[in-house]
């Protein structure tokens, strides 16, 4: 608190700042000041109003003589059913409020802000605000080699505060780690919020999340791994970008541990057990469900339980001569991949 | 000669240049080698044409070095016994004594735990993924989710991997193979307003069916596979859940092993 007063500084700008804090965006005030933003937060965090005006930086001063004032509208509060700590209610709140409660409100200022953000960071100036974050490096890098420093955002395993520090998720392994510098175990991961991490890459389909190109002989990524696929894939699978999905994960880029250069069987008692983890098929089509389903069950099996009118099933089955020749590749190469994949 | 020397100073002769060199900064991953296993010459042999100042530099690792050098000298000499340590590390950390050692100080943590959220701080085990140096600098290996990371602080981050080898961690748990932790099936399910998404979701269902299959596939061979998820999970419905259906998979696979296997899409 000490830092903001007096200095041009806001109190928004100088909780950014803070040691630790570097994950957070900076909320527009525009942001906080609608109420619509707010919904549901006066009940979770304690001396809301002043927080809130901490937050806003309101002055002081202006509270000290408005005080009557200022105690009505809050008596109005309170009626709206907000339950408030008994001892606020007290006559000589104020002069209290200088000594011990500050340090409370800063703690409740810092609560309500990361609740806010949570809630900001999915918005749309807060997303862009977050991938301007991620393009200057704030967040760091993915530790797992072989996503080869692909870029992760901070999440949060669970919306309520106080549950788990921020954690960073990586695009690339589609896994979470924690941050590598200490000074960010003490940073809730509630602030970020559990649907930020995917729905930011989902936002940013283009963002290259793919692992860097091999540049040179340190890397541990080969060219072109073990496996790669004979026929192009297509560009989009599931929704997303084929290329920047799940880029670091997939034969090639699991790790085979070897003992004098032959690898570890995994019919050995310490062999390998956890490869499934960074899998991914070769042939990216057989991530496409609702293609798979409909090549494996044609169109007669299903009639009988579908009971289709017969438009629908016209439609199906154009829809069906459409998916054909697809199918009919993948029957192909379908032996040479898994066979590869099976040992 | 020199090995003469040596055994006659054993005793009171402290390792001055290992303990030095193992207890500075960024060097915590080392162990500090046996006097003994260094003044062996055939555990050294070949490294005469991999180290310049071979002679001086093992000299000064064994503490026998009194040469009056000049600094810049003695400098390039200095990093040449660096070097012949860090190759002799690799060396010895795969002997009995040597995995001992490191066992140690894998037990306290002295490698640093995973990044890996869902490994909750599983401790690491440095290695290399190559055992020619100047390839690449050392990386840290997860036993729980067999997977590789790079150290966190830069000071580590400029090690040799070659200095720990590709075999060491292997060789860790093959021989110590009640070290072997609990593997679990548990992942992260990216959500968005609680729903789970689709895409990662897919691939999370097909990964699942990889396991199930290289499960089976080990039971045939006479090899159980344990996760930790296999032994709970009767009070909890989910889990209950997926074992039921992984199960269901296996019978379907076990009844056609082979082309259970071949064929994901059928």
């Amino acid at each position: 608190m000490s830092s903001s007063e007096g200095a041009p500084e806001s109190w928004i700008s100088s909780f950014c700042g803070m040691m630790g804090h570097e994950f957070f965006a900076e909320v527009s005030e525009d942001f906080i000041e609608d109420d619509f933003n707010l919904t549901g937060l006066q009940s979770q965090v304690p001396m809301y109003k002043e927080a809130l005006e901490m937050i806003l930086d309101v002055e002081p001063e202006e509270e000290d003589e408005d005080e009557e004032e200022e105690e009505e509208e809050e008596d109005e509060d309170e009626i709206l059913g907000d339950d408030r700590p008994a001892f606020r209610r007290a006559g000589e709140r104020r002069h209290a409020r200088v000594a011990s409660d500050l340090s409370v409100i800063e703690s409740s200022a810092e609560l309500l802000y990361g609740l806010i953000h949570q809630r900001y960071i999915t918005s749309r100036p807060g997303i862009q605000q977050m991938l301007e974050k991620l393009e200057m490096g704030h967040f760091g890098s993915c530790p797992r080699v072989y996503c080869n420093g692909s870029r992760p955002v901070p999440v949060g395993l669970s919306d309520t505060p106080g549950q788990q520090t921020v954690k960073l998720y990586c695009p690339s392994c589609q896994d979470i780690y924690t941050p590598p510098n200490s000074r960010f175990h003490s940073v809730d991961g509630a602030f970020f919020g559990t649907t930020f991490g995917c729905l930011f890459f989902m936002t940013f389909p283009d963002l290259d999340v793919a692992p860097r190109p091999v540049d040179n002989p340190l890397s541990p990524v080969r060219a072109s791994p073990a496996g790669t696929p004979r026929e192009p894939q297509p560009t989009e699978i599931n929704g997303v970008r084929t290329a920047s999905f799940a880029a670091g994960l997939g034969p090639g880029r699991v790790y085979e541990p070897k003992i004098y250069g032959f690898k570890v069987s995994d019919r050995s008692r310490s062999g390998p057990r956890m490869k499934w983890l960074r899998m991914k098929p070769v042939e990216i089509r057989e991530l496409d469900e609702m293609t798979r389903y409909e090549s494996q069950h044609p169109l007669a099996d299903r009639e009988g339980d579908m009971d289709m009118g017969a438009g629908a099933a016209q439609n199906a089955a154009i829809a069906r001569r459409k998916k054909a020749p697809m199918r009919r590749r993948r029957y192909n190469t379908n032996p040479g991949v898994n066979g590869g994949e099976g040992l | 000669m020199m090995e003469d020397f040596n055994s006659e100073t054993d005793s009171d002769y402290t390792s001055y240049w290992r303990d030095w060199f193992i207890s500075s900064r960024g060097n915590e991953y080392f162990c500090e080698i046996d006097e003994e296993y260094l003044t062996d010459r055939f555990n050294l042999t070949g490294l005469n044409t991999e180290v310049p100042y071979y002679q001086y530099a093992l000299d000064l690792v064994t503490d026998v070095f009194d040469l009056d050098a000049d600094d810049e000298l003695r400098e390039q000499i200095e990093k040449a016994a660096r070097h012949l340590y860090g190759l002799v590390h690799a060396r010895y950390i795969v002997t009995t004594r040597g995995l001992a050692k490191m066992l140690d100080k894998y037990k306290k943590c002295d490698f640093g735990k995973c990044p890996r959220v869902i490994c909750e701080g599983h401790p690491l085990l440095p290695m290399g993924q190559h055992d020619i140096p100047n390839t690449s600098t050392v990386r840290l290996y997860c036993a729980k989710c067999e997977d590789i990371y790079n150290p966190k602080s830069s000071r580590h981050g400029s090690i040799d991997g070659a200095y720990f080898g590709s075999s060491f961690h292997s060789m860790m748990f093959q021989v110590y193979p009640a070290l072997l932790p609990e593997k679990s099936i548990r992942r992260y399910e990216p959500r968005i307003f609680g729903f789970r998404v689709h895409a990662p979701a897919a691939l999370a269902r097909w990964q699942d069916q990889y396991r199930e299959e290289t499960r089976a596939r080990l039971r045939d061979a006479g090899m159980e596979t344990r996760f930790a998820e296999d032994s709970e999970g009767e009070d909890d419905e989910e889990d209950e859940e997926e074992v039921q259906t992984s199960s269901a998979r296996k019978e379907k696979v076990v009844g056609d092993a082979a082309s259970g296997r071949m064929d994901l899409g059928n």
